[in-house]
């Protein structure tokens, strides 16, 4: 059985993300191939060479995978699909854009986000904003798959993969990249965070939002988070977003301010190991799944609790 | 140029959906039903696109049972022109995957020749998130996922999409497929004048067969189950109180 991982990462290294998904690989078992496409991805690849558990990185280096467009991607990746009975990618907006993509010109299913693994063919995956948990088999002769991050803890380092250069798949020049905005924080990233700091609607503007939880991030070397009430309005840009349509998170310490926990918010971060609440009203769903809840007005706790760290 | 849009009926999102005992699914019994929140976001996109004279015809469709009418008049009420429902009976509908979505989707594209389809990101039921890539992929056209914004110019989509790091945007050949995101735009409300309306707008009624895809589901379910609940956790006093809990009891400080 042999598997192959599809690398995301920015051409000189891999995203975090990567490391979990060869974790759930391992956890499948067989012969783990990583695949790197990318424009002068050398540091990337080699990077990918070291990866605990990986027997050969497949490089192709390419103008036309500049942009990591799902178009050019699927079409390497089905051009090489031939002898892997498992495509595996992260559940990142990377690897959702891409993978149904090559499942569907190899004619399979796709199993989207898994959180557990059973056999080699049988995957749980949550369902209905993870009110549910769904123990899925599949029939497909390719099992094409992406990985919760936060499911899996990221493999270690110290392997020596062999590394392969592969041709280039074709251009197929349907998608251009006209312009990418990407946040540039300090912070760490949302997805790898030990501890998070997030807030909601309660922080009522964009500059209450930072000027309170900038400085509480800032003693708990956190990331900064947001409900989609607090980026719709402005405080955050989407990428802050967590929930069953932003990120999903699984910290050591989530600290929820000012958000009420419906259950699309509760479905990014219910996961984390210990959840903090600050919530005015006592009902507020947010202390349902709240290890310790504190009730009051957060412009007088949160500064409390900055000075208190 | 024609709009085509897929529309999912599912539990309504404010449902707190319960797990049957047998473990077969969740209870879809006497549930409220809507239409899935991204799809009514894809149909404001589409209605805008023909207001500005971009689209020249909105039609929505929908792939399950005979009760997803009640969404494609919902979509019509909205401002879709028609609709065409892929009618498969219950049983089939309950087991209906975006594979088979999509098939179903590409045949209807080859009658229309729809010059954009734009689809929700995701079904808030089963969280799949595949079926617009992979209609995409069936019909060989450009993808824009998670779409915060669409400009149409000079035949090119212009799609600003909302990934991991921040927002990207990418110009694509047409025809595309189009995938929506919750901030591309606040969907209107139905007007009473509108739903009344919506009734005597044309209904196209087809099976699978007729389009010859086969809808066998490729993943069997073995089982649904509740996640492990958290444990009922404590409220606390005070700031002080919280700290002190961090630290010496959850040690994560
Ligand atoms: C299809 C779909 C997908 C969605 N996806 C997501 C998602 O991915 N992520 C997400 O977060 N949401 C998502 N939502 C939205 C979700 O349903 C909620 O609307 C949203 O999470 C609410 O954000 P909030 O908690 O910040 O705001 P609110 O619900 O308005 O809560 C604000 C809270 O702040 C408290 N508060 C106010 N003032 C103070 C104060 N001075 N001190 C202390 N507390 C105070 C209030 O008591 C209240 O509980 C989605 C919705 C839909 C329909
Ligand atoms: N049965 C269906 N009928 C029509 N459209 C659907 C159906 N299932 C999914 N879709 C469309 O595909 C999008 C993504 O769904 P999914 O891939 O199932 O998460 C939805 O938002 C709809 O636009």
């Amino acid at each position: 059985m042999a598997i192959l991982v599809i690398a995301e990462h920015d051409h000189a290294a891999l995203r975090a993300a990567t490391f979990n998904t060869v974790s759930a690989a391992r956890k499948i078992g067989g012969d783990i191939h990583l695949l790197v496409a990318g424009t002068g991805c050398t540091a990337a690849a080699q990077a990918a060479a070291t990866l605990a558990g990986v027997s050969k990185v497949r490089v192709a280096d390419a103008p036309h995978y500049a942009d990591q467009t799902a178009e050019n991607l699927a079409a390497l990746i089905v051009g090489n699909a031939a002898g892997y009975t498992y495509i595996l990618a992260p559940a990142t907006s990377f690897g959702k854009n891409l993978l149904p993509r090559v499942a569907a010109l190899l004619d399979v299913a796709q199993i989207s986000e898994i959180v557990g693994i059973e056999s080699p063919d049988i995957f749980v995956r949550p369902i209905y904003a993870g009110n549910a948990l769904a123990t899925v088999q599949s029939a497909d002769a390719v099992k094409v798959i992406t990985v919760r991050p936060t499911a899996f803890d990221a493999c270690g380092q110290g392997g020596s993969a062999t590394v392969e250069n592969i041709p280039a798949g074709p251009d197929l020049g349907l998608t251009q990249l006209v312009n990418r905005e990407l946040t540039q924080s300090v912070r760490p990233e949302l997805g790898a965070a030990q501890v998070i700091v997030s807030g909601g609607r309660g922080l009522v503007s964009a500059a209450h939002y930072h000027a309170l939880l900038e400085p509480l991030a800032d003693k708990l070397n956190a990331a900064l988070g947001a409900s989609r009430a607090a980026v719709d309005a402005g405080f955050v840009p989407n990428n802050y977003q967590v929930g069953q349509t932003g990120k999903v998170v699984a910290p050591q310490l989530y600290i929820a301010i000012g958000i009420s926990g419906a259950i699309q918010h509760l479905a990014g971060m219910r996961d984390s190991k210990v959840i903090v609440a600050i919530n005015k009203d006592a009902d507020a769903p947010i202390f349902q799944v709240a290890d310790y809840g504190l009730v009051g007005d957060l412009f007088k706790i949160v500064p409390e609790l900055t000075a208190a760290l | 140029m024609k709009v085509l849009v897929p529309v999912k009926r599912v539990v309504d999102y404010n449902v707190r959906v319960r797990v049957r005992a047998d473990q077969s699914g969740v209870e879809l019994a006497g549930v409220k039903m809507a239409l899935n929140p991204f799809d009514e976001i894809a149909v404001e996109e589409a209605v805008r696109l023909k207001e500005a004279g971009i689209a020249t015809e909105v039609i929505a469709i929908s792939c399950g049972a005979t009760q997803c009418q009640e969404q494609l008049r919902t979509a019509m009420a909205l401002g879709a022109d028609r609709a065409i429902l892929v009618e498969t009976d219950a049983a089939q509908a309950e087991v209906l995957q975006a594979l088979a979505v999509a098939k179903l989707l590409m045949a209807v594209c080859e009658r229309e020749q729809p010059g954009l389809v734009i689809l929700g990101k995701q079904a808030i039921d089963d969280d799949a998130n595949q079926t617009g890539q992979m209609l995409a992929a069936l019909l060989g056209w450009p993808q824009a996922t998670f779409a915060s914004k669409v400009v149409i110019v000079a035949g090119r989509a212009e799609v600003t999409r909302e990934i991991d790091g921040g927002l990207e945007t990418l110009s694509m050949t047409m025809p595309a497929v189009v995938t929506t995101d919750l901030r591309l735009n606040e969907p209107r409300y139905a007007s009473l004048p509108n739903i009344i309306k919506a009734k005597k707008k044309p209904l196209d009624v087809l099976r699978p067969n007729d389009l010859g895809v086969d809808i066998a589901p490729r993943l069997t379910i073995l089982k649904v189950v509740e996640p492990p609940r958290r444990q009922t956790g404590v409220k606390v006093a005070d700031v002080a109180e919280l700290v002190a809990k961090l630290r010496n009891e959850a040690k994560v400080i």
